[in-house]
């Protein structure tokens, strides 16, 4: 059984207990524990349950590795789904329940899904959807989703916040370990600007661990020497709990900072997401170290060797009393060493390699420990946990040779450089024989921006297993750095012992020639469950691919991405394609090196600050008189202003009716403001509408229409002319920046030499539309420099001076079919024009009025709105818009494109009124049918709704729509059904329901 | 995520600072053109492996529209340069050469 050891445990303080919740039930365990850590500390070796067996499942690892240990961490609003048990760490009141299991994590009833593996094998996903589909949706699916998937999302708000760092750096190092502490230090002393980044909590990775002499120190006082002299460089920066999530594009790097994970109470963002831009990148990600692949080799209690050395040495753990070392190469022999040191049995090391030669072996014989030869795991036998190792042959097929009582097995199947963040900007892969692992390629390593190489690797992340070779390499490699920025680098590397090291023998089958019950049972991804036999099948089945057998498979596809289990299932396709490894290949790696909370990427981006709120001068009296508010792109827009006790479809239809009989006030402030200026403006608007705006008079407006090139109808407005070179372009509210944006990409890129200045002016007026038969009346009401009368100022003109003694233009335009003038002031005198009208427009009973009544009002006369009656595939030409096409001019944007075969089809739907038999509404966006069915059993459709609106003047409901040859139809009734199916009979009419002759305006 | 310095404003742009604008130097085709070149210009883009023109605007600083020429594949950059020519500058043609023998410009 696990359990804690009466002394030792060097990252622990026993003077300070901690207890925390599992399940529910109360443990113990100490300051500077992980969670993991902890947990077998009490003897519960059972952590989760697998993804799709519900297999029980004891840590296997001690870092960011660890593919069986997640949990459900905190609960309400800081729950957090999948958490790693072997990186949290303890705290005082720590809550946490395991996942994937129903109803509880000794019983689970999924389990059965063990029994029935022989039915959901490789590809077991796609196979089903080859079954009958009715068995998909009513079968499958609802097994699948209630006893797959791990840990749930949280269904309360975060209660945390995140912040993001923007940093830029001369040299970023990645991980803290001895080779980033090298590296970090020749950069830093040869002058450079040093960030160095450690993903737990502690300096020194392995080594203390591991125990090598560097610079006859022993490992911690070394590393607490240099990190003490780093921490005393001005140009070093230093910060643990910060991983290394990605590295991108010309030095770009993501790192994610854990500030209060393991402190709930301390102040401050839990999280921080540093975006770095580094000039030279060092990896120092030191190896993850591979399983071996026997029968049983998930049961609680099989552990990676250089996790058990982990829990004894750093927590005062033991995973086991009884341990069997399982190894191909040599550390292993280390984790026997430090079991045998604090006291615990090692009944038996099963070395795979025929010889063990090397001076750890030695010492373990030495230590009395009993070295096995040529001997592996024919398979682990036990009840939820290890209770017997049945050793066998390696070179066999698993026919018993003795069998041993133990509680734990500690394996090793060699070491694999963590080369995630290399791969993740380019950085491409060899493989080395002599340790069986794919290692950065020096020589194709990722470029910057000038072709120079950004990402080196330090340690063993380069594939130096020795401590000394890890020490020389990451000098070099920090003093490679520092120079490739223009600095003197020189100094040795901290000394370390040669080591005698056996060569890793590649055992990728334990034992090699095991039969299909055995492989069947020989995991290689714990998460995803995926077995020996499972990637042998896919192999069976014709796929040679890796990138397509690991989605096949789901092999490497779980939230620890396969850290554990992508070279193992390589190997293991490898031989049954018959090829070599590297003729395999990886998969890609992909960012983050492990889980980013969607908090963290959010970071202060949320709720209020999520985007900014654009606001119109008259905001805040739309505010204080109860405004109901829409958003129209950043802006807040009043939809409605409904009275107290008023609901808001009785404050629109309100609205409607009071404009229609008397006066309404708009404000119109978002509208977009486009000033064009310069010798060649009418030339320039020419092309950028349809009709023709250079022939416009001073003093006159224009209603205008933009196409993109491929001819589909963009934006629309009013433009008026201002003087010889000026025009001013109304857009809609929406379009103002984006018609900007083209407006100066036509400028700059394609008409260069045309002299045409563009000026956004949107914000800098306030526009309020005072319309309604009563419009004149309330103009008259306050002093103006200029004649508003009917002749004075004619449709379709604008006059410039001032009104009430505020400078003001005055455009005559109508979107409404009322008698209406839109009022530009300058910004700052916005509200006041509005107080101003208010009061003038009193004795008519003005009411201001919001977008819905806008809406109405032009959709009674047929207006068409972008966005609406246009989706980004239609034209001018089906909108009945023709009339606001110039035929006079060679070439504008889009006509070449209207000219196209499918653009002139008479076939196209085209702009109609909708009038329902009965007077309801239609359902905005409803579909016509026609006769016959499509090729997927659909009925065919011939039209759509594009506005619908109950009319307040005409007291039914009205819609506008494209509907197929619609303009020819007048008087025929189609059917737009509901979505239960019920029928929708709707007349084609004319789009202009109310005033169709104009007589309103012309006033 | 790239870093393109702006030929304008001088400053080293992040690409978040940067709105891309596809395949530079494309001949616009208007009312005369053929269907053929007309599709070519609306839908036919290059999509290299290799060297590369393209059109970026300084979005979220000067607003100007520019030119890169890079490797699609290692993303070498090779220059930028002003929107306001027809085809790349012979300056830029050079600093290709030089780092990638045996380009040659297509048509
Ligand atoms: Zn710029």
């Amino acid at each position: 059984m696990s359990h804690r050891l009466s002394s030792g445990g060097r990252l622990i303080n026993r003077a300070n207990p901690v207890s925390f919740a599992f399940n529910g039930r109360t443990m113990r365990g100490f300051e500077g524990d992980t969670l993991a850590s902890a947990l077998l500390g009490e003897d519960q070796m059972l952590m989760g349950r697998s993804f799709k067996y519900h297999r029980p499942r004891g840590v296997v690892a001690s870092g960011a590795e660890e593919p069986n240990a997640l949990v459900g961490l905190g609960r309400d609003h800081s729950y957090e789904p999948n958490a790693r048990a072997t990186t949290t760490e303890l705290f005082e009141g720590l809550e946490a329940e395991t996942q994937n299991h129903w109803p509880s994590l000794e019983f689970d009833i999924g389990a059965i899904n063990a029994r029935l593996s022989r039915f959901l094998p490789a590809g077991f996903y796609y196979k089903m959807f080859l079954w009958p589909r009715s068995f998909w949706k009513h079968v499958y699916e609802p097994f699948i989703r209630e006893s797959a998937g791990l840990g749930k999302p949280p269904k309360r708000r975060d209660k945390d916040h995140y912040e993001h760092f923007n940093v830029t750096t001369d040299v970023l190092v990645v991980g803290g370990g001895i080779a980033g502490l090298t590296a970090a230090m020749a950069a830093g002393e040869a002058g450079s600007q040093v960030l160095l980044v450690e993903q737990t909590a502690h300096w020194g990775g392995r080594a203390p661990v591991d125990g090598p002499q560097i610079d006859d120190m022993a490992p911690n006082a070394w590393v607490t020497q240099v990190v003490s002299a780093l921490q005393a460089m001005p140009n070093v920066e230093m910060r643990n709990r910060c991983m290394g999530a990605g590295v991108y594009d010309h030095g770009y790097a993501l790192l994610s900072e854990r500030i209060s994970d393991h402190a709930p109470d301390k102040a401050g963002p839990r999280q921080r997401l540093w975006k770095v831009r580094a000039a030279q990148i060092i990896t120092a990600t030191g190896a993850i170290e591979r399983p071996l692949s026997f029968a049983g080799n998930d049961l609680p209690g099989v552990m990676l060797a250089s996790a058990v050395r982990d829990y004894i040495v750093n927590f005062g753990v033991a995973p086991g009393k009884r341990t069997v070392v399982v190894t191909n190469n040599d550390d292993a022999y280390r984790t026997a060493l430090t079991l045998k040191a604090a006291g615990l049995e090692v009944p038996a090391i099963l070395d795979a390699r025929e010889d063990a030669t090397g001076a750890l072996d030695e010492d373990a014989r030495a230590a009395g420990i009993r070295v096995i030869t040529g001997r592996g795991i024919a398979s682990v036998i036990g009840k939820g946990r290890v209770e017997v190792v049945h050793v066998c042959a390696q070179d066999s097929d698993g026919a018993d040779y003795e069998a041993i009582e133990a509680d734990c097995v500690a394996m090793s199947g060699g070491w694999s450089p963590v080369v995630h963040l290399w791969s993740h900007a380019g950085g491409k892969l060899t493989w080395d024989e002599a340790d069986a692992h794919f290692r950065p390629d020096p020589d194709r390593a990722p470029k910057g921006a000038s072709g120079e190489v950004f990402v080196r690797t330090a340690g063993t992340a380069s594939g130096a297993l020795t401590t000394e070779d890890a020490l020389v390499d990451a000098n070099r490699t920090g003093q490679a750095a520092a120079m490739a920025l223009g600095h003197k680098a020189r100094g040795p590397a901290p000394r370390a012992e040669p080591e005698s090291r056996q060569v890793t023998a590649p055992i990728w089958l334990m034992p090699e020639n095991a039969p299909y019950e055995k492989r069947a049972k020989s995991w290689l991804d714990f998460q995803n469950d995926v077995k020996v036999s499972d990637v042998e099948l896919a192999a069976q089945e014709g796929y040679e691919s890796v990138e397509h057998t690991k989605r096949y498979t789901t092999l490497g596809m779980a939230t620890d991405q396969g850290k554990l289990s992508n070279i193992n299932g390589l190997a293991v396709l490898a031989k049954s394609l018959g090829v070599a490894i590297p003729d395999v290949g990886t998969t890609t790696f992909r960012p983050p090196y492990t889980p980013v909370p969607l908090g963290a990427i959010s970071g202060e981006a949320q709720g209020a600050l999520f985007q900014p709120i654009r606001k119109t001068p008259i905001h805040d009296w739309h505010e204080a008189n109860g405004a109901h508010f829409e958003p129209v792109g950043q802006w807040r827009r009043p939809y409605a202003f409904p009275k107290s006790g008023e609901s808001v479809e009785d404050a629109v239809a309100r609205e409607v009716t009071t404009t229609r009989q008397s006066v309404g006030l708009l404000d119109a402030s978002t509208l977009g403001k486009l000033i064009v200026k310069g010798p060649d403006a009418g030339r320039f608007l020419d092309m950028l509408y349809t009709n023709m705006m250079s022939t416009l008079k001073v003093g006159k407006c224009r209603y205008g229409l933009m196409c993109s090139e491929n001819g589909f109808l963009i934006d629309d407005g009013v433009v008026a002319r201002i003087d010889e070179h000026t025009w001013l372009c109304h857009t809609t509210s929406g379009g103002a920046d984006s018609i900007h944006g083209a407006m100066e990409e036509w400028l700059q890129t394609e008409w260069w030499d045309w002299k045409v200045y563009v000026a956004n002016v949107t914000e800098q007026f306030a526009q309020i539309g005072v319309v309604g038969p009563k419009a004149r009346e309330v103009l008259d009401a306050v002093s103006a420099s200029f004649d508003l009368s009917k002749d004075g100022l004619p449709f379709m003109g604008w006059v410039e001076g001032s009104l009430g003694g505020i400078p003001a233009r005055v455009f005559r335009i109508s979107f409404s079919g009322e008698l209406s003038y839109e009022i530009a002031v300058p910004a700052n005198h916005g509200r006041a024009f509005w107080d101003m009208m208010l009061e003038a427009g009193n004795p008519h009973g003005i009411t201001p009025y919001g977008t819905e009544a806008l809406h109405i009002m032009r959709a009674e006369k047929g207006f068409i709105m972008i966005g609406d009656e246009t989706d980004g595939t239609v034209i001018p030409q089906d909108l009945g818009l023709n009339w606001a096409i110039s035929k006079k001019k060679d070439d504008y944007l889009g006509k070449r494109a209207q000219m196209r075969s499918h653009m002139t089809d008479p076939l196209r739907w085209k702009l109609v009124g909708l009038e329902t038999l009965d007077g309801s509404v239609l359902p905005d966006g409803a579909y016509a049918v026609d006769e016959g069915d499509t090729v997927n059993g659909q009925r065919n459709t011939q039209g759509r709704v594009t506005s619908s609106y109950h009319s307040p003047t005409l007291g039914r409901g009205i819609a506008m729509g494209l509907v197929e040859r619609g303009p020819d139809r007048m008087g025929e009734v189609v059917n737009f059904p509901a979505l239960d199916g019920s029928p929708q009979e709707a007349r084609i009419v004319s789009p202009v329901f109310y005033d169709p002759d104009g007589e309103k305006q012309n006033v | 995520m790239l870093i393109l310095s702006c030929p304008y404003c001088g400053v080293a742009c992040d690409e978040t600072e940067l709105q891309p604008g596809g395949e530079a130097h494309l001949t616009r085709f208007g009312p005369d053109a053929s269907d053929a070149d007309f599709e070519g210009y609306l839908f036919r883009r290059k999509n290299p492996r290799g060297v590369h023109f393209e059109r970026w605007r300084h979005a979220y600083g000067c607003g100007k529209w520019f030119h890169a020429a890079r490797h699609t594949v290692t993303l070498e950059v090779f220059g930028t340069y002003p929107a306001q020519v027809t085809e790349p500058p012979p300056d830029i043609l050079d600093a290709i050469a030089a780092k990638v023998p045996g380009w040659e410009p297509s048509s």
